[in-house]
């Protein structure tokens, strides 16, 4: 999860923060007025401010916003001047826009408001689809409008030209106004949301922001994107009734609350009209009090009638928004909010605080149980330790934990088991200790403070069960039936269940008599805080919308402002879900439990650093040196023997017909002749009636690789015959638990017996599977000796924790990763952490990290002259749901995430972002199945697809930290060594839609950098990758290359892009650079060196065909080349994604020879960045050896075996 | 390169104290006894790793001549069931290694010390220990939930010195629900090197954590149970706290001790020593 916040506005209008990894609410000192809303996407904020005008606050990022403009220079040829302005009467502008309708001087391009800069003056793009002009920019054509080309020919009359100019937005992290329409809104604003991210991806960062003026009048505010963050204008949207606030949730749904109390649904609102088309009324969920406040998310709705009483509506989604029925909730709120993930905060009506709704996820959207989040302001923190106490003990009447007696006390009274067990109650704590200690506490006689609380029988029962019976049971038969809300949403049952609280005040043991059962009726705290009520509002405007707000308490039992008093809170921004760690409700000193804080930064924690532990550090080895290091002579106590472990698992047999068969596996570990550990594992079958078995060294296991399907819990081990064979011993467990304990086991005993411990070196070779496992393998010194390198296949690989798409790497021991999901990862020099618990993972370096991919399946439909397109198929047609071969059957219906690790995230929807485009519905067009489609209907048509998209998550834990906040499609470390660790290390980066950046800040100590620059391109690249002398080459999505010009230590982002074009009639899509060596790989698998590059020409002069049926290449410091082939053919079966090594790869010969093949198949990236240990020096042959021994027979010997694999299939 | 945590469980686990065994002279032996030395592992148990010891000195005596054999070092009969390492620092902290331990094979002091007529015995001490742990820790839940292969392979990995065999299992009893910022009650005993043995060690509840949420340090823990063994400003140093044979700063969180530097019996114990004057 990244670093994120949570906006909240208190009743004083100022605007605070709170990070998702704070544990104070920060103000926002740059807010000059007071606000009275604020509503939060994750780039940006709006408010609105007391003078009613819109604000916008957009968070600052490594990437700035710049808008491109462009205009037209248009010029036709006459006999007397050449090309000239003079055109003809009927032609366009002179000056217009890529239509020619537009006149668009330049003179008439305006900043659109005061928060925009122009970046530079205006000039002519050079470039034409990605291939330099001539001069000047000029494409010519015959006459407008027309196919321009960048040639001049003998007809061209017309020309013209692009020029372009940037603008950037400059008002970043402070509130800009946003500048008010030309036809002025009638009225002021009175409430905004925003939300809609998730309806299209295109444009990025489009939002739709719904706005209530003070009439009850909605409006839309069209054209809000990245590049375009204020939006265009506002829309009024039709209304059946005056509205009082509206709420938009991330994706399509959008609800708002009427003046009489009912609510209106939009619907309607699809990627093609993010406005919605109409309104549909649903009633407020209890038939004689008004709903005043609605908030939406993903899948939810969530609704505060004027009584403040809390509504859950069930069965609201896509299809259908308006959902079937309403639950009461417990807890009494003025408002709610939805943020991101269907996660909820409310401010309660009670004492203002903002609580956050536990354990909300996507099986039980209704979530647990309320928790005040208890931080303290950052104003509070400076304040006296008197009144941070305070703070404290009144943060403890809502933290949600029973406190626990006195530090010695009995046993018995152990209270903790019942927060812990229960499915999370709030509980308040009326500790008489607490009220000795804090001074602004309410004296002993004034009544409690009454606080909505939960609570389950499991956990009455509990307390029960410790009391004596006679002081508690008339409490408990006092309190009204409670109905859980837990029950009540898993029945499904009656609409409106009654919704009851009960307060619980456990006496501590030998407390006072007086904190004994209360039970509070939720009427009388009402009426109590209808007495006290007050409106308190900076702007007289505001007491019109006051319906849907709130009235203040006046008389706090908190004293006064000691205690945040919350009007608004805004979780649209704030990316947490039920797996996030908040250190948001208890305000004390947390830092010192080392367990459960996690940096953010890379920097080591505080606590690593403690003087306590560096003592124990440094006591141990001193412990070993006095009583171990002088008397290593003595003989040891005890004898190490033999272990053995066994269980029953499922061998996929080695003979045909395959199949999982029952076997008995065994693993013995023992001490090896020199103290190291070894091991065999055996597997026990049956052959026709005779027992059998197979086993393997330890030492000679290569890998062992997981491989999770929804059916069976499987894994793979691969000794360097087994590498040979392409046919690996799979095993199945019968539980997931008994797959990740012999796994763990297996690995570490490999690890053992190999000596190999702790975090990868420096010079680790790492590597990912197509399902995103992350492999690292230690080079032996020689895996780059020529001619006789250590064979790849006995190259040990072990697994890392985590789940990346691409991982890159340099020899200084920086590593970064790319998710499916593009987000940024920084290695932390960990180890273990995903299925690697215990022992075979580190502690201190392990954080959560999640990943996000789409499943695709294809609905078909053939034309026929009845009825047109139909999901009727010919006899011989793929299914109508299929995958994209159209051989496996795959309906909406009966598609499953990849793996059980995988979650639904979001429901089906159309994908229109397939290549080849598509038609409004989603649908590309053939002739037959299969052939080539495209996104517009012919007469040739027959067939039509579309595909449906289905996103899934995955939480795991690693050696990971996201670097936020850009997505990233490809990324490249300067491959050698830096000769300190403070010395810069260049990284280049791509983003996910193709902007080129360069990192800032990157040293071995500081991995993760600190900024990123932008470098500018006129079209998005896709790869790129950076040279041991700083040669940066990179690929655009055209499948052109280009060589960044003078790039240096002194000018790290360079000063030019030249075009170097592809090898004919390729397309390229990625690119390596090593030490001097250039390789790129095509669309089509052909592996290119770039020949001819000298350091006076580096550009290079012209491609040279290496191999085909490559799908990536990585060339280390060394100018190691390492591919990943498509295609190895093994003894027993053929496998796709291998990793291959190039042998006989020299200084004088730096293409190679021939392929080593390693392990696969199932990858799909390698990076060999790391390792520049240069192999030892070998004494080649003496004459007197040559004469007997050509080197080419030896050489002969690898190529006959190389040659038919990585070409041959 | 920063150590990790993890290095501290494999120092502990891998303590080892050089040790003299030498016959008592009173013992019958019909030829002179050789001095026998070993490295005894610190998380061990004495009448579990002196096998070796028992077959030399057996060697040089006659079978009528031998009773149940015991250790004494400098007149204190060496109770079996503290850990090797506790004896060693309780009594011998700051003596000169190797560890001069005396063997006997009679007059079995019947007072101080318990009979161990088996590894079963330990075998049984050593399980109660843990289960005595976990009901402080967990209250009981995560050594019931085990099976009793599990509870033979905590014994097994002890038995064998087998680090990965023990931790494999030993890590579900350290688990705790990040919530709550550590165990229920930390289990610990303090030892304390007197003379007159009348109170063996000191052992009550204490949470790893105040109820403010704060983690409490190995210092708030004496302040609370031995006074005397804190330093005052400007006070000499009268007292060591001694642990696996360091001397962990009073500020050390005392959950992170009871993780990292727990006997294999899962008990943290600490040894209060006087301060050698020389």
């Amino acid at each position: 999860m990244p670093v994120s916040l949570l906006w909240a506005v208190d009743v004083y209008g100022r605007v605070y923060g709170l990070s998702t990894v704070g544990q104070q609410w920060d103000q926002c000192r740059d807010a000059q007025m007071e606000f009275k809303r604020v509503t939060a996407a994750q780039e940006c904020c709006w408010g609105i401010a007391c003078d009613n005008n819109i604000y916008l606050n957009v968070h600052a990022s490594d990437l700035s916003i710049r808008y491109q403009e462009e205009t037209y220079e248009n010029q036709r040829w006459n006999p007397v001047d050449g090309f000239s302005e003079r055109l003809l009467p009927s032609d366009r502008w002179q000056w217009s826009d890529v239509t020619g309708l537009q006149h668009q001087p330049l003179d008439s391009f305006q900043l659109p408001s005061s928060s925009w800069e122009w970046e530079g003056d205006w000039y002519v793009d050079e470039n034409f689809e990605g291939e330099p002009t001539e001069k000047g920019g000029w494409t010519y054509a015959i006459d407008f409008p027309a196919t321009y080309t960048k040639d001049k020919k003998w007809n061209s009359c017309v020309r013209r030209r692009r020029w372009l100019r940037y603008r950037r937005y400059k008002a970043m992290d402070t509130w800009a106004k946003i500048p008010s329409q030309h036809t002025t809104l009638p009225d002021p604003f009175s409430d905004i949301s925003c939300g809609g991210w998730e309806i299209s991806e295109e444009p990025r960062g489009r939002l739709s922001l719904w706005a209530v003026s003070l009439q009850g009048k909605v409006w839309f505010r069209e054209g809000i994107y990245h590049q375009n963050p204020e939006g265009a204008s506002w829309e009024e949207v039709l209304l059946p009734g005056e509205v009082v606030q509206i709420s938009c949730g991330p994706a399509d749904l959008v609800w708002a609350v009427l003046w009489e109390g009912q609510l209106i649904v939009r619907e309607g609102i699809s990627r093609d009209c993010p406005k919605g088309a109409s309104w549909a009324i649903v009633e407020s969920p209890s038939s004689d009090v008004g709903a005043t406040h609605v908030a939406v998310g993903n899948n939810v709705v969530w609704v505060v009638t004027k009584d403040n009483k809390v509504w859950f509506r069930r069965g609201v989604n896509s299809h259908n928004p308006c959902g079937s029925g309403w639950i009461s909730m417990v807890g009494e709120m003025i408002m709610i909010n939805v943020g991101q993930n269907d996660q909820v905060w409310a401010i309660s009506s009670e004492d203002r605080a903002v609580y956050f709704r536990q354990g909300v996820t996507s099986s039980e959207l209704s979530g647990k149980t309320w928790k005040a989040i208890t931080v303290p302001r950052d104003r509070d923190r400076s304040q006296s330790s008197a009144s941070a106490n305070s703070l404290q003990s009144a943060g403890c009447f809502f933290c949600g934990e029973v406190r626990a007696p006195s530090v010695a006390s009995d046993a018995e009274s152990d209270l903790e088991k019942g927060s812990a067990d229960g499915p999370g109650c709030l509980v308040t704590s009326t500790s008489p200790d607490t009220f000795v200690d804090a001074p602004s506490d309410p004296p002993a006689d004034t009544p409690k403070p009454r606080i909505p609380k939960v609570t389950s029988d499991s956990f009455i029962s509990e307390l029960v069960s410790d009391r004596e019976s006679g002081k508690t049971s008339r409490d408990v038969g006092k309190a009204t039936p409670t109905v859980l809300e837990e029950d009540t949403i898993s029945h499904e049952g009656d609409a409106k269940a009654p919704c009851a609280g009960v307060a619980l005040s456990p006496s501590q043991s030998g407390g006072p008599l007086d904190t004994q059962w209360s039970n509070v009726d939720l009427e009388e705290a009402q009426s109590q805080q209808a007495q006290t009520g007050a409106v308190l509002d900076s702007a007289d405007t505001c007491s019109l919308s006051s319906v849907a707000t709130y009235t203040l308490a006046m008389e706090d039992p908190y004293g006064g402002d000691e205690h945040p008093l919350w009007a608004w809170v805004s979780g649209g921004g704030c990316s947490v879900d039920s797996h996030s760690q908040l250190s948001w409700f208890n305000s004390v000193n947390t830092a010192s439990l080392v367990q459960s804080v996690q940096s953010m930064s890379l920097s080591v924690s505080p606590a690593q650093t403690a003087a306590w532990r560096k003592q124990i550090f440094e006591q141990l080895s001193e412990r070993t040196r006095r009583e171990i290091d002088n008397f290593k002579h003595y003989e040891q106590a005890i004898e190490q023997s033999v272990w053995v472990k066994k269980g029953s698992m499922q061998w996929w047999r080695d003979w045909k017909p395959h199949k999982w068969i029952d076997v008995h596996f065994a693993l013995e570990q023992f001490s090896g002749p020199e103290g190291n550990k070894d091991g065999i594992l055996f597997i026990y079958y049956n052959y026709y009636e005779e027992k059998k078995y197979l086993h393997a060294f330890i030492n000679e296991v290569t890998i062992l690789v997981p491989v999770l399907n929804d059916s069976k819990h499987t894994f793979a081990i691969y000794t360097p015959e087994r590498t040979k064979q392409r046919w690996p011993i799979r095993l199945a467990a019968a539980t997931e638990l008994e797959m990740h304990d012999w796994l763990a086991l297996l690995s570490v005993s490999c690890c053992d017996s190999r000596g190999i411990q702790g975090p990868p070196s420096k010079q680790a070779i790492w590597s990912i599977t197509c399902k995103g496992d992350i492999f690292v393998s230690e080079p032996s010194p020689g895996l780059e000796a020529v001619p006789y390198p250590t064979p790849c296949d006995q190259m040990f690989w072990r697994q890392v924790g985590g789940h990346l798409r691409i991982v890159e790497c340099n020899s200084v021991g920086i590593v970064w990763g790319i998710g499916f999901d593009q987000t940024a990862w920084i290695y932390t020099g960990g180890y273990g952490g995903g299925l690697f618990q215990g022992l075979a993972s580190s502690t201190d370096n392990i954080y959560t990290q999640t990943d996000v991919k789409s499943v695709y399946i294809y609905e078909n439909q053939r034309w026929n002259p009845v009825t047109g397109y139909t999901n009727r198929g010919l006899p011989t047609d793929r299914y109508m749901w299929s995958d994209a071969s159209g051989l496996h059957e795959c309906t909406r219906a009966n598609t499953k995430p990849p793996s059980p690790q995988w979650t639904w995230v979001s429901e089906w929807a159309i994908d229109y972002s397939v290549s080849g485009g598509t038609d409004r519905e989603g649908w590309q067009y053939a002739a037959d199945f299969p052939a080539s489609y495209h996104g517009y209907k012919t007469m040739k048509d027959f067939v039509r697809r579309r595909r449906w998209a289905r996103k899934c998550k995955l939480t795991t834990t690693g050696p990971w930290q996201e670097v936020p906040p850009i997505a990233l499609s490809d990324v490249t470390i300067l491959p050698c060594a830096a000769q300190s660790t403070v010395d810069m290390v260049p990284v280049w980066a791509i983003s996910n839609k193709g902007d080129v950046l360069c990192r800032l800040g990157v040293t071995a100590l500081t991995p993760a950098g600190s900024s990123w620059l932008h470098v500018g391109t006129d079209q998005p690249f896709k790869s790129i990758s950076i040279g041991a002398a700083s040669q940066v080459w990179a690929i655009a999505r055209d499948g052109s290359a280009f060589y960044r010009g003078s790039v240096s230590p002194q000018n790290p982002a360079g000063d030019c892009w030249y075009h170097i074009p592809s090898p004919a009639k390729q397309k390229l899509k990625q690119v390596s650079v090593g030490r001097t060596s250039v390789f790129t790989v095509d669309e089509n698998g052909n592996l290119w060196y770039r020949q001819g590059v000298t350091p006076s020409y580096p550009q290079g002069s012209s491609w040279e065909h290496v191999s085909n049926n490559v799908r990536k290449v990585s060339v280390g410091p060394l100018d190691q080349v390492w591919i990943i082939a498509d295609k190895v053919q093994g003894s027993h079966s053929l496998s796709c994604g291998t990793v291959c090594h190039r042998l006989a790869v020299q200084p004088m010969q730096p293409k190679g020879q021939s392929w080593d093949y390693g392990i696969g198949g199932g990858w799909d990236h390698i990076t060999v960045r790391g390792n520049s240990v240069e192999p030892p020096h070998i004494r080649l042959p003496s004459l007197a050896d040559m004469s007997t021994l050509s080197p080419r027979s030896l050489l002969e010997v690898r190529n006959t075996e190389v040659d038919s694999g990585t070409s041959g299939c | 390169i920063m150590a990790d945590d993890k290095d501290v469980l494999r120092d502990v686990w891998f303590g080892r104290i050089p040790t003299c065994f030498t016959l008592n002279q009173d013992e019958v032996t019909e030829r002179e006894a050789e001095a026998y030395y070993l490295l005894l592992p610190r998380v061990s148990y004495l009448t579990l790793v002196t096998d070796k010891v028992k077959k030399h000195f057996l060697k040089v005596m006659r079978a009528e001549d031998v009773e149940e054999m015991w250790f004494e070092y400098e007149g204190t009969p060496l109770k079996w069931h503290y850990p090797i390492g506790v004896l060693f620092d309780l009594h011998a902290s700051n003596s000169v290694l190797p560890w001069s331990i005396t063997v006997h094979f009679k007059n079995f002091p019947d007072r101080d010390l318990l009979h161990c007529p088996s590894s079963s015995v330990i075998e049984a001490h050593f399980m109660s220990s843990i289960k005595e742990a976990d009901a402080l820790k967990h209250k009981s839940q995560v050594v019931n939930d085990m099976q009793k292969k599990d509870h033979k392979q905590l014994w097994m990995g002890l038995q064998n010195d087998k680090f990965d065999q023990f931790w494999a299992m030993n890590r579900k009893l350290m688990e705790y629900p990040t919530e709550e910022g550590g165990f229920r009650y930390i289990p610990f005993r303090i030892y304390q090197a007197m003379t007159g043995n009348d109170r063996p060690f000191i052992q009550k509840l204490f949470r790893p954590v105040s109820p403010e949420g704060n983690a409490y340090t190995l210092g708030d823990l004496l302040k609370e149970m031995y006074p005397a063994a804190i330093t005052n400003d400007g006070e000499q140093k009268r007292y060591q706290v001694v642990i696996h044979g360091i001397e962990p700063l009073l500020e050390t969180p005392l959950q992170w001790l009871s993780e990292h530097l727990s006997h294999p019996d899962n008990f943290l114990h600490i040894c209060v020593v006087p301060t050698p004057s020389d």
